[in-house]
C-alpha cells in the first residue's frame, strides 16, 4: 500500500510538471490552432534563467525560499518575453499562411534555440541548487514525498485554479474564449485579437517557466536539451486530454504521469513510454478529440 | 562589349589563381601524414571527445617535435559525430575522402560501430581510446579496429568482483540506460552476478535517459532492498539516480562504470556523489611519460586532462610506433605492426591482441571522495 502511495505521489509530482508545460501547448493551439514546437524551449530557458539569478542570489545570501521566489519569479518575467518575442517574430508575419508553414517556423524555432543556449551557455549538464529546503520533521517520509514535490503539486493546483479564473471571470478571459472560437467575428466586435495572441503567448510561457524553475530544483541538474523531451511528452499529454481544453490538458498530464509511474513501478521502466504511448492511441482510437476535448464543426 | 571582356579576364585570373591554391595545397598535403581524429567535439558528451582530441594534438606535437614519422609531419584532421551514429557514418566518409590512412576514433561505441564499416571498405584502421562495447573486437566483423581501452567486459568483471568481494554485498539492483554502451555493460555484471552465485539480482532494468525524473524507479530500487546499484550507462542519467536516492533517505551504494568517472559527475551531483564507486582506466600518473602527457595539457590548456585524454594520447604513439616500424601507411604492414610491435605509452608497454584489444591496460576501481575520485587499492 505505502509501496502504491509513493508510486502514485511520484506520478503526480511527474503529472504537475508536464501540466505546466502543457496549458501553454493547449491554449496557443486553443486560440491560433498552432502547435508551437519552441513551447519545450522556452521550459528550458525557464530553468536556465532560473538557475542564472538563483546562483546570483545565492551568493548575496538570501534565504532559500526568497532565492527560489524571486528565480521563478525572474523566469518567469524573461521566459514570458521570449514567448511574446517568438510570437511576434515567427508566427504572427505566417498568420494567414497555410497552416504547414507556421508549424515549420515553429519547429526552426526550437532548433534555434536550444542551439542559442548551447552556444551561449554549454552543452555540459549544470548542478541546479535545491532551492526547496527539506524539513527535518519530514525526514521519516521523506521516501514518501519531499517537500519538493509537495511544492510542485501545489504550485500546478494554484496555477490552474488562477488560469481558470481567468478565463471564466476576466474580461481578456472572455476575449481569448471569443478569439478561440472565431477570430474574425471576435474581430469583428472589436475584440483586439492581437492583444489576446500575445496574452496567451505570455501566460502560456510563464507556466512553462514556473515548471522548468521547479523541476530543475527537484532533479538537480539541467542542459540545453532538457526541454526537447519534457516539450514532446506534455505535447502528448495535451493531446491526450483534448488540445485546446485547458481542464483536458491538465487532466492528459496526470493520465500520463501516472501511466508512466505505474508502469515503470510494477512492469518495468523499459517500457515506460511504451505504456504511455499505448495509452495515447487507445484514447485517440476511442475518442480522436481526446479526453475532454470537444470536436467542434469545421469552420468554413 | 569591352566591360564583359574585362570581366571575363577578371573571373579567369581569379580561377587560375585558385587552381595555383589548390594545386599547391596538395603538393603540400603529400609531405604529411594525415590522422583522422573522430569523436563528439560538440554536444552533451562533448567532455569525453575533447580530451580524447587534446590527448591525440599533445601526442602528435611531441612526435612532431622529433621529427615526425618516417621523416613526414603528423597532419591531424578532426572531425566531430556529436556521439551519434547517424552522424557517425557522415564524419568517417568525410576522412575517407580525405584519404587518412589511420584514424583515433570514435569516442562512444555506438558511433564507432556505425563508422567502423565504412573505415574497413576505405582500408582505414580505426583506433579508438574509449570505445568499450565488447562486440567491437569479439565479433571479428571489424578487422580494422584496436582500442586502447579495455572492454566492457572486463570492467563488467571488475564492479562484480568489487561489489562481491571487497563489499560482500547479497542483493544488487542492475540498471542501464538502454544504450549500447550501458546495456551491454549492464548484461555482462548481469551474468557474471548470476554465474556467481554468490548474490541476488533483484532488479534489472533499464531506464529512458533525459526523462524528467527517476522517481519511480528509485522507489523501485528502494523496494527491492538491493544494497548496491550497479549502473551502465553516463553520468547525466547517473547524477539523477543517485541525487533521486539521497533525497529518498536511502543509502543504497551505487557502482558505475568509466561512463560516470568524469569530473562533470562530481559537479553536478555535488554532495550526492560523495561514496559512488566507478571503474575507469588504471591510474598511471606515477609514471614518467603520464607525468609529462599531464603537465603538457596544463601548460597548454590550463586545466586538468579529462577522461580517455591519455588513452587517445598512448592510441596516437601506438600509430605512429606502427607507421614508422611498418615503414608506410600500407593497411597489412600497419595490421603487422600493431600486432607486433610494443610500444611505450603513458599506459605502460602496450601492444595489439589478434581482435585488436590493447595488452597491457586495465582498469581500476575508484570512489568518490571529498569531490575527487580516489583510486581504491
Amino acid at each position: 500500500m505505502e509501496y502504491f502511495l509513493e508510486i502514485f505521489l511520484g506520478g503526480l509530482t511527474r503529472g504537475s510538471i508536464y501540466a505546466l508545460i502543457a496549458l501553454g501547448y493547449t491554449m496557443v493551439y486553443g486560440i491560433i490552432e498552432l502547435i508551437n514546437f519552441a513551447h519545450g524551449e522556452i521550459y528550458m530557458i525557464g530553468a536556465f534563467t532560473g538557475l542564472i539569478i538563483a546562483s546570483i542570489l545565492t551568493l548575496v545570501g538570501l534565504h532559500p525560499v526568497a532565492v527560489l521566489a524571486l528565480a521563478s519569479l525572474a523566469a518567469v518575467i524573461y521566459a514570458a518575453a521570449y514567448g511574446f518575442t517568438i510570437e511576434k517574430v515567427a508566427y504572427k508575419p505566417l498568420r494567414h499562411a497555410q497552416r504547414l508553414s507556421p508549424l515549420i517556423s515553429a519547429i526552426g524555432m526550437s532548433i534555434f534555440l536550444q542551439n542559442y543556449v548551447l552556444l551561449a551557455q554549454t552543452s555540459d549538464f549544470l548542478p541546479f541548487p535545491n532551492l526547496i529546503p527539506e524539513f527535518e520533521f519530514m525526514d521519516p517520509y521523506a521516501h514518501i514525498i519531499g517537500s519538493a514535490e509537495i511544492v510542485i503539486i501545489l504550485t500546478t493546483a494554484v496555477v490552474m485554479v488562477l488560469l481558470t479564473i481567468l478565463i471564466k471571470f476576466t474580461k481578456i478571459g472572455k476575449a481569448m474564449r471569443a478569439t478561440a472560437q472565431d477570430r474574425n467575428m471576435a474581430m469583428l466586435v472589436g475584440v483586439n485579437v492581437n492583444q489576446v495572441i500575445s496574452v496567451t503567448f505570455i501566460i502560456g510561457s510563464a507556466t512553462a517557466a514556473i515548471g522548468g524553475v521547479l523541476i530543475a530544483s527537484h532533479v538537480g541538474m539541467i542542459n540545453f536539451y532538457i526541454g526537447f523531451i519534457a516539450g514532446i511528452k506534455a505535447f502528448t499529454a495535451a493531446v491526450l486530454g483534448g488540445i485546446g481544453s485547458i481542464p483536458g490538458a491538465v487532466l492528459g498530464s496526470f493520465v500520463l504521469g501516472w501511466t508512466e509511474s505505474f508502469a515503470t513501478g510494477y512492469v518495468s521502466s523499459d517500457y515506460e513510454d511504451v505504456f504511455a504511448f499505448a495509452l495515447l492511441v487507445l484514447i485517440l482510437i476511442f475518442r480522436p478529440e481526446g479526453i475532454l476535448g470537444r470536436s467542434t464543426a469545421q469552420k468554413v | 562589349m569591352r566591360r564583359n571582356d574585362w570581366k571575363k579576364l577578371f573571373v579567369a585570373a581569379i580561377v587560375s589563381l585558385s587552381m595555383v591554391f589548390a594545386m599547391s595545397g596538395t603538393g603540400l598535403a603529400e609531405e604529411t601524414i594525415k590522422m583522422g581524429v573522430a569523436g563528439a567535439h560538440s554536444g552533451d558528451l562533448a567532455s569525453y571527445g575533447i580530451s580524447g582530441l587534446r590527448g591525440v594534438e599533445l601526442a602528435v606535437k611531441v612526435i612532431n617535435a622529433k621529427g615526425g614519422v618516417l621523416g613526414k609531419q603528423i597532419e591531424i584532421v578532426a572531425e566531430d559525430d556529436v556521439c551519434k551514429p547517424e552522424v557517425a557514418t557522415n564524419t568517417a566518409t568525410k576522412l575517407a575522402s580525405q584519404k587518412v590512412p589511420v584514424v583515433v576514433g570514435h569516442i562512444c561505441s555506438g558511433a564507432t560501430k556505425a563508422a567502423l564499416g565504412i573505415y574497413k571498405d576505405a582500408g582505414i584502421i580505426a583506433m579508438s581510446p574509449s570505445a568499450t562495447n565488447p562486440g567491437l573486437t569479439q565479433s571479428g566483423d571489424y578487422p580494422n579496429f584496436y582500442r586502447t581501452i579495455a572492454s566492457d567486459d572486463a570492467q563488467a568483471r571488475l564492479e562484480v568482483d568489487f561489489a562481491l568481494n571487497v563489499l560482500k554485498f547479497k542483493k544488487i539492483a542492475v540498471l542501464h540506460d538502454k544504450g549500447d554502451y550501458g546495456k551491454g555493460l549492464a548484461e555482462f555484471a548481469k551474468k557474471f552476478l548470476e554465474e556467481s552465485g554468490k548474490a541476488e539480482v533483484v532488479l534489472y532494468e533499464g531506464v529512458t535517459p533525459g526523462a524528467v525524473d527517476y522517481s519511480a524507479v528509485v522507489q523501485k530500487i528502494r523496494r527491492s532492498k538491493a544494497e548496491a546499484v550497479i549502473f551502465g550507462g553516463y553520468h547525466p542519467e547517473a547524477s539523477k539516480i543517485v541525487m533521486a536516492m539521497r533525497k529518498k533517505k536511502m543509502k543504497t551504494i551505487l557502482i558505475s562504470d568509466d561512463g560516470v568517472k568524469d569530473d562533470t559527475f562530481i559537479k553536478v551531483a555535488g554532495k550526492y556523489a560523495e561514496g559512488v564507486y566507478a571503474t575507469g582506466p588504471r591510474d598511471t600518473s606515477e609514471d614518467p611519460m603520464t607525468i609529462a602527457a599531464n603537465k603538457a595539457h596544463k601548460d597548454t590548456y590550463k586545466s586538468d586532462p579529462g577522461a580517455f585524454f591519455l588513452n587517445a594520447y598512448a592510441a596516437t604513439l601506438a600509430l605512429a610506433n606502427a607507421i614508422e616500424k611498418a615503414g608506410s601507411t600500407d593497411y597489412d604492414a600497419l595490421t603487422k605492426a600493431l600486432k607486433t610491435e610494443y610500444v611505450e605509452t603513458p599506459l605502460g608497454k602496450i601492444s595489439f591482441d589478434e581482435r585488436g584489444d590493447a595488452i597491457g591496460v586495465g582498469f581500476s576501481v575508484y570512489q568518490v571522495q571529498n569531490g575527487v575520485y580516489v583510486e581504491m587499492k
